[in-house]
């Protein structure tokens, strides 16, 4: 008899976009996971991978056009400069909560145990290699590979 | 909820946190560290020091935090105090369980 009582034990978290509030979802529930005693590990495939790209992590920004919570006309979100400054705002706000960067953040994860994995694809399609990203990235693998490591009970997958 | 521990009686709640940091001693400390199965070392003492310094100074704590402190870093933090080290390490210094998400 299994003693299972339905608990989350292990949380695989796919990063899937590039806009920041994706990216910090994605990163605030894995952190999230690891404070609560949860296992985490992150599957980053198509923009999600310039989550990982050393030259692109720190230059995320906010989407204006498309984003019905940003409440603006999509014709006004489009103007030039929009999202810089829409961009700015958010991270002004961020900032006042104390949360860390893009490389920042990847290193609290990586020090809380958090796998980070990166999507074989998605570097074929992008053209990225392993020195483009960052370094402390647990391996490049298959979407076979990620579900392998997520066998287990209690395992739960989300998709952002 | 009262709860006798230590020869002490404390009172916690429904989470096992203390509610009044006062009714805290170095004994209590030891007794809910054995509960979470924890033998305290020195460095586990230091990080008690700090989280009930900032408690004091009413300074809200995160993982970031504690990795910024001087103390501990994430890495160590996390194996001082295994499953959800914030959460454990706050029970066991007598203080709220902290509200934050990062």
């Amino acid at each position: 008899m299994s003693e299972y009582n339905g608990e989350i034990r292990k949380m695989m978290i796919i990063l899937s976009k590039a806009s920041i509030e994706n990216v910090y979802a994605a990163f605030v529930l894995t952190n999230g996971a690891r404070m609560e005693g949860i296992e985490a590990e992150m599957f980053f495939t198509f923009f999600g991978l310039e989550a990982l790209h050393n030259k692109k992590m720190e230059h995320l920004h906010v989407a204006t056009v498309g984003n019905p919570a940003m409440h603006m006309p999509t014709m006004i979100g489009g103007l030039p400069g929009m999202e810089a400054f829409a961009t700015h705002m958010m991270k002004k706000e961020m900032e006042k909560l104390d949360m860390p960067g893009v490389h920042e953040f990847l290193d609290i994860l990586k020090a809380s145990g958090v796998k980070l994995w990166a999507c074989k694809l998605a570097m074929d399609m992008f053209h990225f290699t392993k020195e483009d990203m960052y370094a402390d990235i647990d391996g490049i693998i298959t979407v076979g590979d990620f579900y392998k490591y997520s066998t287990g009970i209690g395992t739960h997958m989300l998709f952002i | 909820m009262e709860k006798t521990i230590a020869n002490k009686t404390i009172t916690v709640n429904e989470e096992g946190y203390l509610t009044n940091f006062a009714e805290w001693n170095k004994e209590v400390g030891e007794a809910l560290a054995k509960e979470n199965h924890i033998d305290l070392t020195n460095k586990h003492w230091q990080v008690i020091d700090y989280i009930q310094d900032e408690f004091k100074k009413e300074s809200p704590l995160s993982i970031r935090k504690i990795g910024k402190s001087g103390v501990v870093d994430i890495k160590e933090f996390y194996s001082l105090f295994p499953s959800g080290p914030l959460k454990t390490a706050t029970k066991i210094a007598g203080v709220p369980k902290p509200a934050s998400c990062i």
